[in-house]
């Protein structure tokens, strides 16, 4: 007989709704009925794989993507995949995107009047190792405003987009960065309901990540959904 | 069985997803239509509330291939791999809202109770305005399998039902186009599942 393993319903308080009123381009997007339940089965409990090398070469560091290096101030930026026991994700594949120091993105629809930097894309990809690490180069993304309600600033941050094992652990998220102080006014930030699962999504400065007379080290660790101890059959 | 840690919130992808996402030749599972199978189109508009479509969505995919077998540690049935086939697949929207795969018609699959799974495609949405990604799936017309299938069947309501079969609508380099609008909010809003 086929068994599965479930993985765990998300844990209430730790995941944001989408009817979320206060960041505007959620009223017509979010949908208005309740999600059906659905019971895994072998479809959500697998997923894509990274062990092959299919998505292509990792690319770690941000700063060396150009002929010059980007302006700002240099980062590394590093942590782990974890699940909730505090098992590492390994391989699997960590997709980063951000804004330059400036607060300028590398794309047509970005039209803040800040400069592009010659020197940034802002793009980097790694596939975790044995232990679910991995490790960026970067430098620290600027602020910028957007127009979710009249002079809106979004708090610095760091796209992520991980997979873990399955479909049902795949997660976007965004990582920010301690002592914002646009944090307490960032309506996508703020629309985590828990408290303590908010303060997951910002990053830790780690003095002995930093490397003297070079960059800063931040850390910050990405939990994914676990596991049922016991199986059940299909 | 309490877990320990706190499990990471998702936030929107935002407005400029392509930067990180951008992959345009996952669209293709087929590997340039080597794999085996029915080849088929799996393409759509993802639409809003006001009925206007989504240019700025990243679908990702994620089917079983033409066996019926994923391509993960975990499915032990004994069924074929296809080297040349990929389970998983993403594709931007474009200015039209419209997202495209290139794919196989995937086989059927267990599901619980031993009954099996009509053949499906997984499917996640993330765009701007979505503080969470969306899961839903893809059935398709016709399939004789559908009736018994145990997440269709668990939805009632016709109505509903209709917004997980994908139609066909012509053929393109020689596959069979599917068709299916993801609609995230009001007149025929998508189901969308959480689990």
């Amino acid at each position: 007989m086929t068994e599965i393993r479930e993985y765990n319903h998300e844990r209430a308080g730790s995941q944001p709704s989408n009817d979320w009123p206060a960041y505007n381009s959620t009223i017509k997007r979010h949908p208005l009925r309740q999600p059906v339940a659905l019971k895994q089965t072998l479809t959500e409990i697998t997923g894509p794989t990274f062990t092959s090398g299919w998505a292509g070469p990792d690319a770690v560091d941000l700063t060396k993507q150009h002929k010059g290096d980007p302006i700002g101030e240099r980062m590394i930026l590093a942590g782990r995949v974890l699940d909730e026991d505090g098992r590492p994700v390994a391989n699997t594949l960590v997709e980063i995107w951000q804004a330059n120091a400036a607060g300028r993105y590398c794309h047509p629809n970005d039209q803040h009047d800040a400069p592009l930097d010659p020197n940034f894309t802002g793009r980097g990809q790694i596939v975790t190792n044995a232990k679910g690490e991995y490790r960026f180069i970067s430098i620290i993304p600027g602020a910028y405003p957007w127009r979710n309600t009249y002079n809106a600033w979004r708090a610095q941050h760091v796209h992520f987009s991980v997979f873990g094992p399955a479909f049902a652990t795949r997660i976007i998220t965004q990582m920010y960065f301690p002592g914002d102080p646009l944090l307490e006014f960032d309506p996508i930030y703020n629309s985590v309901p828990d408290e303590a699962a908010r303060k997951r999504l910002i990053s830790r400065y780690d003095p002995n990540l930093s490397e003297a007379e070079w960059a800063l080290g931040y850390r910050f660790d990405i939990v994914l959904r676990g596991r049922h101890a016991t199986p059940v059959g299909l | 069985m309490d877990a320990k840690l706190i499990p990471t919130g998702t936030q929107t992808a935002g407005p400029y997803l392509h930067i990180g996402l951008m992959r345009p030749e996952w669209s293709d599972l087929t590997g340039g239509g080597k794999a085996k199978g029915d080849k088929i189109v799996l393409q759509g508009r993802v639409i809003d509330g006001d009925g206007a479509p989504l240019p700025d969505a990243i679908v990702e995919i994620w089917q079983a291939n033409a066996a019926g077998k994923y391509e993960h540690p975990e499915d032990r049935q004994d069924k074929p791999l296809d080297p040349h086939f990929r389970g998983f697949g993403r594709s931007c929207t474009d200015k039209d809202g419209v997202y495209r795969f290139a794919t196989v018609k995937p086989g059927a699959v267990p599901g619980r109770g031993n009954a099996l799974q009509a053949p499906h495609i997984a499917v996640s949405i993330a765009a701007r305005g979505l503080l969470h990604h969306l899961f839903t799936r893809v059935y398709f017309t016709g399939e004789s399998l559908n009736a018994s299938d145990p997440v269709l069947s668990s939805i009632e309501d016709p109505a509903l039902q209709k917004t997980l079969i994908a139609t066909p609508d012509g053929k393109a380099d020689g596959a069979t186009v599917w068709r299916f609008d993801i609609v995230l909010q009001g007149k025929g809003e998508t189901v969308f599942f959480d689990f």
